[in-house]
């Protein structure tokens, strides 16, 4: 490395200290401040630290809605996960592996289902002819649907890494078409399957939009929208605010510790190969 | 006897079904109730009426208006910084790896977190920003309550929140070019500056395709951002697109707001799926 | 005559109850989740009982908003209702065509109890009436902080002249803001406008009927307009608070009650906040109705609680009847107090509320006890309300519209709302 390197290095991680991290340490602090303290904001250190006190507050609030809100949304994202990458793979699996003239329909819908949005009323209007709307597992299947695009195109990708003479083998062995997938390909598929689940699960996870629409209802309040709401009820109190806000920051930063290599590949699959 | 095939269509029959209920059936459904009366029970066709409705009331129309500046800003701050963050962190400098965390984190973080801190920090008279700003004699705006700066200052979150990601893409494409490139170059004699315009930003073309189809699909469709910001405030300063069609779903107008979803889906339409399309179909006939 | 015949019936069913020769009797209440709204349901239906041993009651409870509206209506067409439900008074009403499906109670016993102004959101064009009120209805004006009065020696104002010479000391005097308005939350913004239609009655008593038919507008109505006009002058006097912008409600209150601002323009059911953010300072903060141009008529304008109907057709309609009458009477008053506190006036005549009263509350009641002094807000006269008004108030309130222009567009965001009532005349 040279001198200048290590220079325009330190330059560069200053400002990016500044810009990127000081917010969150500004989050961090004044969570862990009393009420009165936050009442005007700034950077001193509390006086008293009381970041346990307000972590039990804010869990209390409301009783224990974060808690609710903590299952329901887990309840979400694990359901609608686990059939993203089941139905997402067998997909991207016969997309890969026959050519028709279907896969360009199939293709032209995938690519609309990234892009287009929602028409939010009629798809409230479907979910109450269905009675799933204000579900779980209404919000679950929205959920598959609006994420289904994504999870084709990696697994698509994938697959084509897969040699064919794997399932070829696997049919003369006299295996049926499910057996073939389920035994042969799913297994080979982990890293991408890795991938999937991370970035699906944060971007789920993070949802706002669709539960406030498809969701509403005190007894199916998600993570998203509890701090939502939690901002007009902790107006005097925004050290319990920030509290909540550093609640919905942890998950991420877990998982960006230790998937940071897959996040890295699904959010720039798809785009660069050209 | 046809011999089946080992790859069966049924294997598409889950997720089709569910994309067809959820997504297709009521994206059709939206372009037949864009031109009703509808209250979710009954829906009394009125022609055009919604979309004259749109285009005619000043505070719709500054929505869609608000909506094209917004995914232009964004999407071009996003692409111009990005590629530069790229650049600079593909570089060799010190702490390379940690600053490239560092940048993309906030993509990770919640949305509605995010808007939320910010308005704190942007709050006029105890925000720190301002009290940064007062404590060198610089008199603090109104970030978000100044309707002049309102929508900018939610773009500049934006663009703080979204950077990252252009960068990481930035970042998979500049690694895909080849040095050979670059060794060409020097032997020619070009300066740095002319293997950036003359090299790095010809080759991450596809990068930069992908960098502003995805930034201005975002920005076009964004509603989380702004309305835990300002709520399309003050006034309609910072409506757009989406945050008209949730107050119209609201407010009980229910054909008007899907009205509005028809326009957003006809934007993206027309501006970024030819993009798209030409960028993707090297990948379908793969 | 006829009100002889009940009297002789609904004794007679006592009678017989209290005497054991019916059989105990089930009646079904249904009424919205709203917390306050159960707790008040269930005390006085237990009251009823604890009085009428052979009568009990089920409390169920559905959801509030659209949905509930929905549930209610379904349930009136299918004749599946409760025996007694709850639902709005004023415009909402008209939508249940009660004429049709609910039964009038002009001829109960306590009838006489039920205050004029009240009863005219709960009536048809034909004069009956069909609710009795079981909350606290709320008043639209200005909270003030009352220190500040008293310090500064000003009076009540009784026109806006003097609310703005008020202003115009207590920016001079104080480093206070005279008047708090808090944008962030937006419907907040609407009030001084909202809170005026008591003087736009004064003036053009017929406005809301007009403004239903789509005859009367806000811009080309100089009464009704001056609501915005006023908002704007605020604006440009340059009262508000220095972070109007970003304040929001809990903000105002925490102002009005601690003195950092002086007038909150606000409904009064935010006393209960105070009590709840500030109980030291709830008695530093006072209340009075928005003033208008003349002293000689000042008054309030206010919100219609929430009321209980009875059902047409329904199968115990005599025992429903006689339980709104119940509901009508004094001792349901104290029940409703008991069960979740005094935040106004009952409108039934012969309630009185303890003497403890938060200073707001008690500043508001003798509006009630004088004759036209009240008059109900304008969405309890007209269907006709647009969703953007809080959005409009908050540009003029910002300066970014001027007070006719706002106008102007608030009555082209209205007819949306017509047109989708489907409304004659739109």
């Amino acid at each position: 490395m040279t001198r200048r390197q290590l220079i325009t290095g330190l330059i560069s991680l200053a400002c990016a200290f500044v810009i990127f991290v000081i917010p969150f340490i500004f989050v961090f602090i004044n969570a862990s401040k009393s009420a009165a303290e936050t009442a005007r904001l700034s950077f001193a250190l509390p006086q008293e630290w009381r970041f346990w006190q307000n972590l039990v507050e804010v869990v209390q609030a409301r009783d224990y809605q974060l808690l609710l809100a903590y299952f329901n949304s887990i309840v979400i994202t694990v359901g609608a996960i686990t059939l993203l990458v089941i139905f997402g793979a067998m997909v991207g699996y016969v997309l890969q592996r026959r050519k028709s003239g279907w896969n360009k329909v199939i293709y032209g819908f995938v690519l609309a289902g990234l892009m287009m949005p929602p028409a939010v009323v009629p798809t409230i209007w479907v979910l109450q002819g269905l009675g799933l709307f204000k579900t779980l597992h209404g919000m679950i299947l929205i959920q598959v649907a609006y994420g289904l695009g994504f999870c084709i195109l990696l697994f698509r990708a994938f697959v084509s890494t897969i040699p064919r003479d794997l399932d070829e083998a696997a049919i003369v062995d006299g295996a049926k078409p499910w057996q073939v997938f389920f035994r042969v390909i799913l297994p080979l598929m982990k890293p991408v399957t890795v991938t999937v689940i991370v970035v699906q699960s944060i971007t789920i996870f993070n949802d706002f939009t669709h539960p406030l629409y498809y969701l509403p209802g005190k007894e199916n309040v998600t993570v998203q929208l509890t701090l939502y709401n939690f901002q007009s009820q902790f107006v005097s109190q925004l050290n319990l605010l920030f509290m909540n806000i550093l609640l919905v920051t942890i998950p991420p930063l877990l998982v960006f510790i230790f998937f940071n290599r897959q996040i890295v590949a699904g959010m720039t699959a798809g785009g660069v190969k050209g | 006897m046809r011999k089946r095939s080992p790859y069966p269509y049924w294997f598409v029959l889950p997720a089709a079904v569910i994309f067809t209920v959820l997504f297709l059936v009521p994206t059709i459904a939206s372009f037949w109730f864009s031109l009703t009366n509808w209250d979710l029970f009954d829906a009394s066709f009125i022609g055009f009426e919604n979309y004259q409705q749109f285009f005619s009331e000043p505070f719709l129309l500054r929505g869609v208006v608000n909506t094209l500046f917004f995914a232009v800003l964004t999407s071009g701050a996003k692409t111009v910084l990005g590629l530069l963050l790229a650049v600079l962190l593909t570089s060799g400098m010190f702490a390379q790896g940690l600053q490239r965390s560092i940048v993309f984190f906030p993509v990770l973080v919640s949305t509605i977190g995010v808007g939320l801190l910010f308005t704190e920090l942007m709050h006029p008279t105890e925000g720190v920003i301002n009290l940064a700003l007062g404590a060198v004699g610089i008199p603090g705006p109104g970030w978000l309550t100044n309707p002049k700066l309102a929508l900018f200052s939610v773009a500049m979150v934006d663009i703080w929140r979204g950077v990252g990601l252009a960068t990481l893409i930035y970042i998979a494409g500049l690694a895909s070019i080849s040095p050979d490139y670059y060794e060409a170059a020097r032997i020619d004699g070009a300066t740095r500056l002319q293997q950036f315009w003359r090299v790095t930003v010809p080759l991450v073309r596809p990068a930069t395709t992908t960098v502003i189809i995805l930034s201005l699909i975002g920005g076009l469709r964004l509603f989380d951002l702004i309305w835990a910001m300002t709520r399309g405030g003050p006034g309609f300063a910072s409506d757009v697109l989406a945050s008209v069609v949730y107050k119209q779903y609201q407010a009980g107008f229910y054909g008007l707001s899907t009205a509005g979803n028809v326009i957003l889906f006809l934007l993206i339409a027309v501006l970024v799926v030819p993009l798209a399309f030409r960028f993707y179909r090297k990948e379908v006939d793969q | 005559m006829k009100d002889r015949l009940f009297q002789t019936t609904a004794l007679t069913a006592v009678f017989a109850v209290f005497g054991g020769a019916l059989a105990a009797q089930e009646m079904t209440i249904l009424v919205d989740n709203n917390p306050d709204t159960v707790a008040i349901t269930e005390a006085l239906t237990a009251a009823y009982t604890a009085k009428n041993p052979g009568v009990t009651w089920e409390v169920e409870a559905r959801a509030g908003g659209a949905e509930g509206d929905n549930i209610v209506k379904t349930r009136l067409a299918t004749g599946e209702m409760a025996d007694v439900f709850n639902y709005n008074s004023g415009a909402l009403l008209q939508a249940l065509r009660p004429s049709r499906t609910l039964e009038p109670i002009n001829d109960i016993p306590n009838f006489g109890n039920l205050l004029e102004s009240y009863t005219q959101t709960v009536s048809d064009g034909d004069g009956n009436v069909y609710g009795v009120p079981h909350q606290a209805a709320m008043g639209g004006g200005i909270l003030y902080h009352v220190p500040t009065y008293e310090q500064l020696g000003l009076e009540i104002p009784t026109t806006w002249e003097e609310f703005m010479a008020n202003n115009a000391q207590i920016a001079s005097e104080t480093d206070k803001a005279p008047i708090i308005q808090t944008y962030r939350d937006t419907w907040t913004s609407q009030l001084f406008v909202l809170a005026d239609y008591f003087n736009v009655q004064a003036e053009e008593p017929d406005f809301a009927a007009q403004y239903t038919n789509n005859e009367s507008k806000y811009a080309t109505t100089p009464a009704a307009k001056k609501g915005f006009d006023r908002l704007q002058s605020a604006f440009e006097a340059g009262y508000f608070n220095a972070d109007f912008g970003a304040a929001n409600y809990n903000d105002g209150l925490r102002m009005v009650a601690t003195g950092s601002g002086v007038h909150y323009p606000m409904l009064t059911f935010s006393i209960a906040g105070i009590q709840q953010n500030h109980p030291e300072q709830l008695n530093d903060v006072g209340f009075f109705a928005q003033p208008g141009d003349s002293a000689e008529m000042n008054g309030l304008t206010v919100w219609m609680p929430s009321t209980y109907y009875v059902p047409k057709g329904g199968d115990h309609t005599d025992i429903a009847k006689d339980f709104v009458n119940f509901v009508a009477s004094p001792d349901a008053c104290d029940i409703i107090i008991e069960a979740v506190g005094a935040s106004g006036p009952l409108l039934i005549k012969g309630c009185t509320l303890p003497d403890d009263v938060p200073t707001a509350v008690g500043d508001m009641m003798p509006y009630f006890e004088q004759d036209g002094r009240t008059a109900p807000a304008l969405e309890f006269l007209s269907p006709v309300k647009g969703p953007a008004l809080e959005q409009l108030t908050v540009e003029v309130g910002s300066g970014i519209r001027d007070a006719q222009s706002a106008a102007e567009l608030y009555d082209r965001d209205v007819e949306k709302q017509a047109k989708q009532l489907r409304l004659p005349n739109w």
